[in-house]
Order: structure tokens, then C-alpha cells, then sequence
């Protein structure tokens, strides 16, 4: 019982980068952009949210104050955002204005982000002598919390309540994005762009403005996962290609999810916890066999999903299509 | 002392040129409310062009526009909303997954949440109020296509248009609804809104409208009331010149020549598009197909043209079972079999070669060694060019700068070169102009004076009851009935294209 619980926590833990990259490349997709550089954004995120929260450290250092954790979180949230939606709006300038190849352009974005990431994370290493770490206080800011009395109940004080404010915070975007796209006029008119663009375009639908926005929240909030990365799963210390294959993961999870947000949820509690499995069930086989189940399980995923006919749980039908008004 | 109320609509000289084609050429029109006119021309006459200014897609490049007698400007569909004026589109503009409350509502402002009951409640009254049959919360991609043009009609009236303009809406409609989508229209004149209808049906504009008005050329003709026109007063209006009508049915000897049994052809996810399709085909006459469009005509084409590899049955033409075959091994066979699809420049010719090429890529079996002699088929295309009177500078023309007619010409030509036995035309008259088509079923019926077995798939079933000799009615991928043409009803025609209701087999 007490494993099993363990692993769910674990799941928890290990599935919200991949629910947050799920989430941004979900609200791009609806927009008619399928941005593969989620690996790229979440890498963009994790660099500038790391550099944010050490650079207001070393300031408040240099200032002789002591460093407020709840402001080194949040300007480190407000840098991966901003540097996640910086690499979307490279992506949608090249896509939407320039009509680029979606593919490609994505790619790309997945390696620049990368190398962006690594350049500037050893970079501040060399600079801090060594490598780069953010105080104590810092990391507690990104420790679980403790809401007593709701973390002391038995079970599902551990399962609900004891969790670092990332995690809320995915789950909140899952539940917001699923009203958006659901329940409001501007979700509608988001999906119609991804769907057919043309016709939104005759309905007076401002179809560049809405891809362009999806298109750039959608990469803050990738961004926002890759903090998660360095923040919370490295503990706040740069670590050499630190996003290690999340970022591709959730693409495939988009599918699996069927560009659903609340299937997100699901979709990254799964994979998750299958990413690690090994440290609380033990089945006696290679570890190596162990590292490579959510890859496995997304080629099984991928093709089970591929069976797939309904209409409503497929790919927005303009995605991948780049939409020209006089092309007809 | 009464002022006449100012027209809804006045166009006054519009032009618009794209390029150096002139479209429209100092055009004018006028709409009254409470009045139907039919806009009435060939393709390429400039009809949906000048409507597209009226709603906001094109803007014209010089003229005046006035609505209600004030002039205005539109500059984008948004506009034209505004102006109360509604077009609906040949080709729908729907977005599949949705469903037709979420259509409706596309991109309207309004409060953030979208207050799924109200808007129901809203398209329902809209409904009751002019006869329409709509499930707000259908999916679009469940619908017929006449429910599609019912989601459209509802989409302007819900962003409360009272002009209305309809772009060619019968071309999908079987008989009874294009009666069904008259009534409405009648009952939207009657609530004083003011409409206008593209078409070039001149037996729709004989029903439905008060006046017409008639373009040829991008360049205004005239107008007249519509009591005071005939079928052969508007055609010569249109085409400009006077028009011999009828098609006479040439007579020719029949002989057996193919033979279709339990024919049926299963998409992908298991559902059948063709279904137990049984039916001989004789050299010497001419077998039409009726029916709604995506009945299952395209399937049935492919697969007597041996481009449905999954197909089951027999497909017997002169004692050889071609089921099962491809196009080189029909041919390898000994079959000829000459096929004029509906996608002239996606399964018929090449469109980047020209037209010299194109010929070769259905020839070039026939010449031996691995490389291409262009001489003959130079000089065939040069033949072709001049037997049909192809508007071409040569054979070394790219097929994609021919216009509509000269492509199918050059597709028709390249076919009947190869002296087929059977000829399979899937809607070879599909925006042809009046002239063209003529050139069409002349040829046709030449080929059915030699013997040949022509199956002609069309839409407008006049031509289908004047053409052909039988006419197979498709519904739903099966056949609901195969009629004399010389003794069917349009009326009863229409009914099989719906209700799959069984009919004695007329004999060949």
C-alpha cells in the first residue's frame, strides 16, 4: 500500500513537466500549428528560469539582503514563460508570417533551444566557478508544501496536498485550458482556426492574431515545464541537457491525449509514472529495459492511437497547413 | 405624393480586374426587398465575382454600391455582416467537428462564456419561423449535404441578414429538396427580405425568380421580368448567339459488351461505398448514372477503370472478368477502356506537362526501347488540337494554363484517340460552358454511333433524360433502380435518388 502510494506521488512529480509541455503544444495545435520544438521551448524555459532565480540571488546578495524565495520563484516562472513563448514566437514569425515548413521550422526550434540551453547554463557554471546552484531558500520555494491540516490526513493529505505549487499550477492550466477551448466564444473561434482556417477567416475571425497567440502562450507554458525540470527535478542546479528527451515525449503525448486537456492529466500521470517505475516496483530485469518504457510505450501508444477514427479525437484538420488567404 | 422605396440592393458600374482579366465590367443590378432575382450566366460570366464584392471578399476597383439607396463601402466580410447582407457559398464554409449551434455562432462577439441553451433556443425560433429542419447540436461531418446548406441559410439569418445571396445552391440538391429550398426562399421573400441566386438552371430561374438578370463575359446584359422570359429567350441571353437545345438522341444498334455483377468496393474503416452493384452496359447506348452527390459514382468509376485494387464482384467487358485488375493489366487484357474522370487535373492529365506529353504518359507503351519519341505524339497533339478545336498555342502548351473546357477536351480527345470499347465520364459537362458542353455530348453520342458503351455519371438530370438511353439511379452506394430514359420522370428519378425503392429493370 505504502508503495503504492509512493509511486503515485513519484508520478505525480515526474508526469507535470510532461502535462505542462503536453498543455502548450496541446493550445498549439488547436490553433493549426504543430510545433515540434517542445524539447527546444522546455529547454529555453529551464535555462532562463534557472538564470532568473540565481541572477536575483547573487543581486540581493550584492545588496547585503537576504533573498525572498516566493520572489525568486516567481521571477524564475515569469523568465521560463517568457523564454518558452520567445522560442514560440521565433517559431510562429517563420510559420504564420513567413509560411514556413511546420516540420521542419519545429525541428529546428527542438536544436536551437537545446544548444540556446546548454550554452548559457555552462556558461553561468564557468562564471559561478563550477557549476551553477540556487540557494536553500530557493529550494525550498520549489519544495513540496506543507498545509496543515489538509497534508496531515491520512493517505490523501500525501496523494493531494503536499505537492510543490508547480504541480497546482499544471493542473489549474489543464483545467483552464479544457474551459477555454470548451466553454468560451474565443476557444470556439481558436479551434475553427486550427480546423479551417479559411472558413474562420470568413467568419471575421482574425486567424493570424490567433495563431500567433496560442502559438506563443502555448510555448510559455512549455517553458514553464522545463523550469519544472531544473527547478524542482534538478533542484535548482544546471545539469548538461538537463530536459533529456521530456519535450519529444510530450509531443507524442498530445496524440495520446487526443488534444484533450483533461486527458492530458491522465496521459502524464501514466507516463509518469512509468518514467519511474523502477525506483518503486521491481521486476528484476535490466535497468536499462526500465529507462526505455515511456519511450516503448509511446511507439505502442502512437500506433494503437493511429487506429483511431473518430473525428472529434483526431488532429485539428489544419494543423500542419499553413493558412494564405489569397491561395485558393 | 410617395417616393419609391430605395432598392436593397444597387450596383452601379462595378468593375473588377484581376490581372488583365476583366471579371466584371461596368455591371449594374438592383434587388427590392420582398424580391427573388436570379443572377444567370456561363461559367466564367462573372457572377460569383461580383457577389464576392457584395460580401466583402473582393473589393471592386471602381463602380458604386449602394444599400437601401446610401452608398457604402465593404472592405471585408465584417462589413458586409453589418449591411445585413448574407452570402452563402457554393463551396460551404463549415468547419467539420463542430456543430451547427458552434457554426452559427463563429466569431461573433459576444459575452465570453458561450451560453450554449440561449443559442439553441435562438436557431430553433430561426427555424420554426421559415420551415428549416436543423439539429443545433449535430456535428457537421453527420450531415447530409442539404443539411450543410440549412446550417449555412440559418448562419446569415442568425447574424440577422435580410439579403441574401445564394451561390449556385441547387448544384448539390436533389429535385425535392431543391423544392424544399424554394419554398423556404419564398417564405424569406415574403417576409420582405431581398434575395439573389446564381445559377445557370434555367428551369430554377423560370420557378423561383421574379427577375432576372443576365452577365455573359464579365459584362452586363440585360434584365427582365421573369414571366416575360422562356428557356430559349434566356439561353441566347447567355450564350449570345441563338442556341439549338435539345440534344437528339442518336439511335444505334446495341450489342452486349459489359457486364457488372455484385460490385462492391469497402473503405478503409469496413463501410461499403459501393454495395451489390449489378448492370450491363451495352455497346451502342448510353448508360447514365444518377444520383446524389458521393453516392457512390466515384467508386463505382474507379473500379471499372481498375483503380479500386480492393474491389469484389465480377466486371466482365467483352469475356474477360476485369475485377481485380489495374489499368496496365485491363489493358495488357485487351480492354480498352477510356476514362474521363471527375478530377480532370488530378487523376485525368498531368497539369505541369503539356499537352503533347500528356499524351505519351497514356501512350508510351506502345513505343518500344527506353527512350521517348516526342515526334508522334507531337504530331497527335497537333491532331487533337485541331479535330476538337482546342483553344491552344500548340502541343507544347502546359495543360494547367488551358481553361476548364480546353483541358477537358484535351482529356476527352486523348481517351477517344485510343479507340476505347466502353468510356467511363464522370461529370464531364461540370463547368463546362453551354457551347462546350454541346461539344461533349456530340462526341459522346459519335462514340456510342460506333458501338461503343459509354457510362456518363451527371448531375443535372434534364441532360441525363435527354442523353442517356437508361439511367442508373444511385442511393447510398447501392442501385435503386435502373429506368428508361426515354419514359422516366424527373420527379421519379429524384424519389430513387433518395429511397433506395426497387424498380423493374428496364431492358437494354
Amino acid at each position: 500500500m505504502d508503495k503504492i502510494i509512493n509511486l503515485l506521488c513519484a508520478a505525480v512529480l515526474a508526469g507535470t513537466p510532461l502535462l505542462l509541455g503536453t498543455l502548450g503544444n496541446i493550445l498549439t495545435s488547436k490553433a493549426g500549428n504543430l510545433n515540434l520544438g517542445v524539447e527546444g521551448m522546455m529547454f529555453m524555459g529551464g535555462v532562463s528560469g534557472l538564470m532568473a532565480a540565481y541572477c536575483y540571488e547573487q543581486w540581493a546578495l550584492a545588496g547585503q539582503g537576504a533573498s525572498s524565495g516566493v520572489t525568486a520563484a516567481l521571477l524564475s516562472l515569469g523568465a521560463s514563460f517568457a523564454a518558452g513563448g520567445l522560442g514560440a514566437l521565433i517559431y510562429a514569425f517563420l510559420v504564420v508570417t513567413l509560411r514556413a515548413n511546420q516540420n521542419v521550422t519545429g525541428l529546428t526550434l527542438a536544436i536551437f533551444g537545446a544548444g540556446f540551453a546548454n550554452f548559457f547554463g555552462e556558461f553561468m557554471g564557468i562564471r559561478a566557478g563550477g557549476y551553477v546552484a540556487v540557494s536553500q531558500t530557493v529550494k525550498n520555494a520549489f519544495a513540496g508544501l506543507r498545509v496543515s491540516p489538509l497534508s496531515d490526513i491520512p493517505v490523501l493529505g500525501r496523494l493531494l496536498f503536499q505537492y510543490n505549487w508547480v504541480v497546482y499550477f499544471a493542473l489549474l492550466a489543464a483545467l483552464l485550458m479544457a474551459w477555454f477551448l470548451g466553454r468560451t466564444r474565443m476557444g470556439l473561434n481558436l479551434r475553427a482556426v486550427g480546423e479551417n482556417p479559411a472558413t474562420a477567416d470568413a467568419a471575421g475571425i482574425n486567424v493570424t492574431l490567433y495563431k500567433y497567440a496560442a502559438t506563443v502562450i502555448g510555448g510559455g507554458v512549455c517553458g514553464v515545464g522545463g523550469m519544472y525540470m531544473v527547478m524542482v527535478t534538478c533542484s535548482g542546479v544546471w545539469v548538461h541537457n538537463c530536459v533529456n528527451g521530456y519535450g519529444w515525449l510530450a509531443v507524442a503525448l498530445v496524440i495520446f491525449a487526443a488534444w484533450s486537456p483533461l486527458q492530458a492529466l491522465a496521459a502524464s500521470l501514466i507516463f509518469g509514472g512509468l518514467s519511474v517505475l523502477r525506483m518503486y516496483v521491481s521486476l528484476g530485469i535490466p535497468m536499462q529495459l526500465y529507462d526505455m518504457l515511456p519511450y516503448a510505450a509511446t511507439v505502442f501508444v502512437l500506433v494503437l492511437t493511429s487506429l483511431r477514427q473518430s473525428r472529434e479525437r483526431s488532429q485539428p484538420a489544419g494543423c500542419g497547413v499553413n493558412y494564405f488567404r489569397e491561395d485558393r | 405624393m410617395t417616393t419609391p422605396r430605395p432598392h436593397a440592393i444597387e450596383l452601379r458600374d462595378v468593375t473588377k480586374t484581376f490581372g488583365s482579366v476583366v471579371a466584371n465590367d461596368r455591371v449594374s443590378l438592383a434587388v427590392r426587398r420582398g424580391e427573388i432575382l436570379a443572377l444567370l450566366g456561363e461559367n466564367g460570366s462573372g457572377k460569383t465575382t461580383l457577389m464576392n464584392m457584395l460580401s466583402g471578399i473582393y473589393y471592386p476597383d471602381s463602380g458604386h454600391i449602394l444599400v437601401d439607396g446610401r452608398e457604402v463601402t465593404i472592405r471585408a466580410p465584417k462589413d458586409a455582416f453589418a449591411l445585413g447582407i448574407g452570402m452563402i457559398h457554393q463551396h460551404f464554409k463549415l468547419v467539420d467537428v463542430l456543430t451547427a449551434a458552434e457554426n452559427i455562432v463563429l466569431g461573433l462577439s459576444g459575452g465570453v462564456r458561450l451560453d450554449r441553451k440561449a443559442l439553441a433556443g435562438r436557431i430553433r425560433e430561426i427555424s420554426a419561423k421559415y420551415g428549416f429542419a436543423l439539429e443545433p447540436d449535430k456535428k457537421v461531418y453527420r450531415m447530409s449535404v442539404c443539411e450543410k446548406q440549412t446550417v449555412e441559410i440559418v448562419k446569415v439569418l442568425y447574424r440577422g441578414a435580410d439579403i441574401l445571396i445564394l451561390d449556385e445552391p441547387t448544384a448539390v440538391l436533389t429535385p425535392q429538396e431543391t423544392d424544399r429550398l424554394f419554398a423556404i426562399l419564398r417564405a424569406m421573400r415574403a417576409d420582405g427580405k431581398a434575395i439573389v441566386i446564381i445559377t445557370h438552371k434555367l428551369h430554377e430561374v423560370l420557378s423561383v425568380s421574379d427577375r432576372v438578370t443576365i452577365l455573359r463575359k464579365g459584362r452586363y446584359i440585360e434584365t427582365v421580368e421573369t414571366a416575360r422570359a422562356d428557356v430559349q429567350s434566356l439561353t441566347d441571353g447567355m450564350v449570345g448567339r441563338p442556341m439549338r437545345l435539345a440534344i437528339s438522341r442518336v439511335e444505334a444498334e446495341t450489342k452486349p459488351l459489359c457486364g457488372v455483377r455484385g460490385l462492391t468496393v469497402r473503405h478503409k474503416d469496413g463501410h461499403s461505398v459501393l454495395e451489390g452493384v449489378s448492370f450491363d452496359l451495352c455497346g451502342g447506348e448510353i448508360l447514365g448514372v444518377a444520383g446524389v452527390a458521393g453516392s457512390g459514382q466515384q467508386a463505382l468509376c474507379e473500379a471499372l477503370a481498375g483503380l479500386e485494387p480492393g474491389a469484389q464482384g465480377r466486371i466482365v467487358v467483352g469475356g474477360v472478368n476485369i475485377a481485380g485488375m489495374n489499368p496496365g493489366q485491363i489493358l495488357a487484357a485487351g480492354v480498352r477502356i477510356g476514362f474521363v474522370p471527375e478530377d480532370r487535373l488530378g487523376v485525368g492529365l498531368v497539369g505541369s506537362l503539356n499537352i503533347a506529353e500528356n499524351l505519351l504518359v497514356r501512350g508510351y507503351r506502345k513505343q518500344r526501347g527506353i527512350f521517348l519519341r516526342r515526334g508522334p505524339a507531337k504530331a497527335q497533339a497537333g491532331e487533337l488540337i485541331r479535330w476538337l478545336a482546342v483553344n491552344a498555342t500548340g502541343p507544347g502548351q502546359r495543360v494547367s494554363k488551358l481553361s476548364g473546357g480546353n483541358v477537358q477536351k484535351v482529356l476527352l480527345g486523348r481517351e477517344l484517340m485510343e479507340a476505347p470499347q466502353m468510356i467511363i465520364a464522370a461529370y464531364p459537362v461540370r463547368g463546362l460552358d453551354i457551347s462546350a458542353s454541346y461539344t461533349v455530348y456530340d462526341l459522346l453520342q459519335a462514340q456510342k454511333a460506333k458501338g461503343v458503351g459509354v457510362l456518363f455519371v451527371g448531375e443535372d438530370l434534364d441532360v441525363l433524360l435527354e442523353l442517356c438511353d437508361r439511367i442508373m439511379v444511385l442511393c447510398g452506394g447501392r442501385v435503386s433502380g435502373i429506368v428508361d430514359a426515354r419514359t422516366a420522370t424527373k420527379e421519379e428519378i429524384g424519389l430513387m435518388m433518395t429511397h433506395a425503392h426497387r424498380r423493374t429493370e428496364a431492358a437494354p
